[in-house]
């Protein structure tokens, strides 16, 4: 590899693993209420996409990408308010189940909504063969938008977790449901609330890598399991952890391209996945008690 | 076995044969061609209804090891298997009989192994990657389980659509025949069609019966008590690993035997069948079954596939699987067999209903 | 050579030790209590010896032989059986098969033998359910043999993991908390049964809350106190101890 080649992986890397971290922060908001992970979680990604490709056939873009960020947004709350609200102490095959099913049958939808064509959004500045130069490197604008994107909801929801009273009241529930419950807190509403803001970020990271990755009906799956090994990788539950490890992710798997053949690519991220399942079950900076203890 | 499973299972030959009789009656018999393939998925999900419903260990991968015995018997009844060996090593098989030569229609040379060659290495590969994949997943539970099984089956699918043998993404076509007994032959021959339908039935029943068997026993006992708390299952002195690890390599077996078989009497398999949606799919008939009822996963296991197969969900056929999974789930987690479940369902309807009739 | 011997036994979680440098005897047939105010370190030092936690540091020796750092399945071999403070049945199995777990280790059919039974298969199977439902009697379970598990009242429940514990026909018998949730009249049942399961030959382990219930059936008491072992001895010495009674009445009254 030459130097330019190392910097083109390495930020093409970055940019896939932005993504998978936003994934992994969406994972874990939800799982962080509920002690729930969404299968579905990828599905909003490829919502947020497939809505705003369609919108912004009339709307300008920006209006579209909200659009399609509020109408997910309202997908993952119904979802919440339809299939999850009324279960009382669901056993955890049970929950997998579930959002297994959401998760196809959302995917399903989306078939016959639209087709199976792959569509994208067009470029938010420039177009396919505009390109930056980052120390010897060429690369499309839209992997700055991606990158700031990402970095904005991150330092959002530091501040929506750290400094407002409902983001104290969804850490409180992370930390001791019944304790929250005690001190007032409505814990289904911060349910609730956990699944629309997990669809709503999802739906706006679907907006913004669209021009680069494309979106298709059933390109949920593959960033679901993604963003599931970065949240694994990070431990459960952390955001720190989600953005170290999704990007580690994604550079890891740039580079496995020039040395192992294409079509194996998502097997390495998946060889990881067992790996880390098998050998550090609670995350690169988790401990091995730690997880033990909160296995479901 | 007491009287009372011998009945049902009596009970089952008789409308096996009973439908072949009838649909061969009124020339409908192109209906057994969906029930054998339905007996073949059926398969799968009876040895899926052991390790989820009542060992307690969810498996999102189980078509990848139905797709392992398809390829398996795919390479080793095509000329696919001559990628395997060099021109020597092959010749030697050929003389020594492992491998049989002969002409195809047109001349050429196809090469296959003996059908009991190929079936033991299907369930010996079967063995030895389940195995290897168990001891490290079964240690997990809960999401990590769901998730580590996904993705060793999405692993298994890249690799059958990614590697040359295995035919990429167009699978393996033209497979042989596999010759059960001198001149029987599973195989979408049309003059075979009731001797692979009541093999495929005479398999699930066998199968059937060997899992009633077990669930009745010691062992079954165990694991339903690794399912109910694996804590004081190990402390009543059930190696609680051992009965997970062999619960699952058997369950991976059935589902290979099911792929093994498919493959000769369709004549060839795609990388679709180690598909996720495949896999979310024996979950779904398991899940609607009862979970621990291998009847009812054995009914179910039947008679969705063969709508599917059918043709009767259209293009909504995983959708229906989706919601299946949705619907049973919120409203009847032990399957829509059980007196609970109805009575919810009663309930919920007699909820939603009641300001219209009050 | 004692029957069970717990050996320098220490374990930490993090920075704190929960039980420390504790060594006591158990001798065979006879009851042993171990108490202690609550975080004495009871519980920690209980699942030691059944396995149930991963050992740091000490030895326990069960019959001359170390069973410590076994896993559980492999401690109930040896002849170890024990119950739970939070009952731990077999929801979903009836009261006979939660039982008949428990007969687990006095039965052998392996998954092919289970799968294509021959006659010795049955007859061992049937026996299984005799010698079951024989305990079951034992613990006035005969009414409820079909019953689920998992639908039985509170007091039914903790007698059906007595029963499961004892068809496995152990040596040594572990209790944890076995009287927490029963009234009056029901622990006092309950030294019945764990003085007619002494006599049965069974040693007995139980670490327990009520002094009431420990006073009357042990014949030796050890007292642990911020895992620390502050006293070991008879009841009547035991109760004479001011150690013990400053650590469970407060300094004040010391």
């Amino acid at each position: 590899m030459s130097p330019d080649n190392i910097v083109q992986y390495l930020i093409s890397g970055i940019t896939a693993g932005s993504i998978y971290a936003i994934v992994a922060i969406g994972f874990n908001i939800i799982y962080n209420t509920t002690g729930i992970i969404n299968f579905a979680q990828g599905e909003f990604l490829m919502l947020g996409g497939m809505i705003s490709i369609t919108l912004a056939q009339f709307m300008p873009l920006p209006a579209a990408i909200l659009a399609a960020v509020i109408i997910t947004a309202g997908v993952g709350f119904l979802i919440e308010l339809v299939f999850i609200r009324w279960i009382d102490s669901p056993s955890v095959l049970r929950m997998i189940i579930i959002t297994i099913g959401l998760s196809i049958v959302i995917r399903e939808a989306a078939l016959h909504i639209w087709d199976e064509k792959v569509r994208a959004l067009p470029y938010f500045t420039g177009n396919e063969i505009t390109s930056i130069e980052i120390l010897g490197a060429r690369f499309s604008p839209q992997v700055l938008w991606v990158l700031g994107t990402c970095a904005i909801i991150v330092i959002i929801l530091n501040i929506f977790y750290y400094y407002t009273l409902t983001g104290k009241s969804m850490r409180a529930c992370a930390a001791n449901r019944t304790a929250a419950s005690l001190c007032g807190i409505n814990i289904k509403n911060m349910v609730s609330l956990s699944f629309t803001l997990s669809a709503a970020i999802g739906a706006l990271a679907g907006c913004v890598i669209s021009p680069i990755t494309q979106t298709q009906y059933d390109c949920g799956a593959t960033l679901a399991i993604k963003g599931f090994t970065a949240a694994i990788f990070g431990g459960l539950g952390s955001s720190t952890g989600a953005i170290v490890a999704g990007l580690l992710i994604g550079v890891i798997e740039a580079a496995s391209i020039s040395i192992i053949p294409l079509a194996y690519k998502d097997a390495i991220t998946l060889t990881l996945l067992l790996g880390i399942l098998f050998f550090r079950p609670g995350g690169i900076f988790g401990s091995r008690e730690a997880a033990a203890l909160k296995e479901y | 076995m007491k009287i009372s499973s011998h009945l049902p299972v009596a009970l089952l030959g008789a409308i096996v044969v009973l439908f072949q009789v009838l649909m061969s009656a009124t020339g409908t018999d192109y209906l057994l061609i969906q029930l054998t393939m339905s007996a073949y998925y059926a398969l799968v999900v009876l040895g899926l209804c052991l390790l989820m419903g009542y060992a307690g260990q969810i498996s999102m991968g189980h078509a990848a090891f139905f797709a392992l015995g398809g390829y398996t018997a795919a390479v080793l009844s095509t000329n696919n298997l001559t990628q395997l060996f060099s021109a020597g090593v092959l010749e030697w098989l050929v003389q020594k009989g492992l491998i049989i030569l002969s002409t195809d229609a047109y001349g050429a040379a196809a090469y296959r192994a003996p059908a009991w060659l190929s079936l033991g290495t299907a369930v010996l590969i079967t063995v030895a990657v389940s195995f290897a994949i168990g001891i490290p997943v079964l240690r997990l539970k809960g999401h990590y389980l769901a998730m580590a099984t996904l993705g060793f089956g999405t692993i298994l699918y890249r690799i059958f659509l990614g590697t040359r043998i295995f035919g990429e993404a167009d699978g393996i076509s033209a497979v042989r025949p596999c010759e059960i007994l001198p001149g029987l032959f599973v195989g979408g021959d049309p003059s075979q069609r009731v001797f692979n339908y009541y093999f495929a039935w005479i398999l699930l029943i066998g199968a059937l019966v060997l899992l009633l068997n077990l669930v009745r026993s010691r062992v079954g006992r165990a694991l339903r008590a690794i399912h109910g708390s694996e804590e004081a299952a190990g402390a009543m002195g059930i190696d609680t690993a051992r009965y997970k690890l062999n619960i699952f390599v058997i369950s991976a077996v059935f589902a290979a035997l099911g792929g093994y078989f498919m493959t000769h009497f369709n004549g060839g398999i795609g990388p679709s069948e180690a598909g996720i949606m495949k896999s979310v799919r024996y979950v779904a008939i398991v899940a609607v079954g009862g979970m621990a009822n291998l009847w009812g996963c054995l009914l179910m296991g039947v008679v969705l596939n063969f709508l599917s197969l059918r043709g009767y969900f259209g293009s909504y056929d995983d959708a229906v699987f989706g919601a299946l999974l949705i619907i049973i789930m919120a409203l009847a987690p032990e399957g829509i067999f059980r007196k609970e479940s109805i009575s919810r369902i009663k309930e919920l309807t007699r909820r939603l209903s009641w300001p219209f009739w009050k | 050579m004692a029957f069970l011997e717990i050996k320098n036994l220490s374990r930490s979680f993090g920075g704190l030790r929960a039980v420390e440098n504790v060594s006591f005897n158990v001798e065979k047939g006879l009851i042993k209590a171990v108490i202690g105010p609550n975080g004495a370190g009871k519980t920690t030092l209980f699942n030691l010896v059944a396995g149930a936690l991963e050992p740091h540091s000490g030895d326990v020796i069960f019959k001359g032989r170390s069973i410590y750092g076994l896993p559980t399945h492999r401690i109930a071999w040896r002849g170890i059986s024990r119950t739970y403070q939070n009952i731990k049945l077999f929801n979903d199995m009836t009261v006979l098969e939660n039982i008949m777990v428990g007969r687990h280790r006095k039965s052998r059919a392996g998954f092919l033998r289970a799968m294509v039974p021959l006659p010795g298969t049955r007859r061992e199977e049937r026996e299984s359910a005799e010698k079951a439902a024989g305990f079951a009697s034992l613990l006035g379970l005969s009414d409820v043999l079909d019953a689920r598990a998992g639908g039985l009242d509170f007091g039914r429940q903790r007698a059906v993991e007595f029963a499961r514990a004892l068809a496995s026909e152990p040596e040594l018998l572990l209790l944890d908390e076995p009287a927490a949730g029963l009234n009056i009249h029901e622990t006092l049942e309950l030294a019945d049964l764990i003085r007619k399961i002494r006599d049965m030959g069974i040693t007995v382990l139980l670490i327990e809350h009520d002094m009431s219930l420990v006073m009357d059936i042990s014949d030796e008491i050890a007292v642990l106190s911020y895992g620390v072992k502050i006293a070991e001895g008879p009841p009547k010495d035991i109760q004479k101890n001011p150690e013990v009674i400053s650590v469970y009445l407060g300094d004040d009254n010391a």
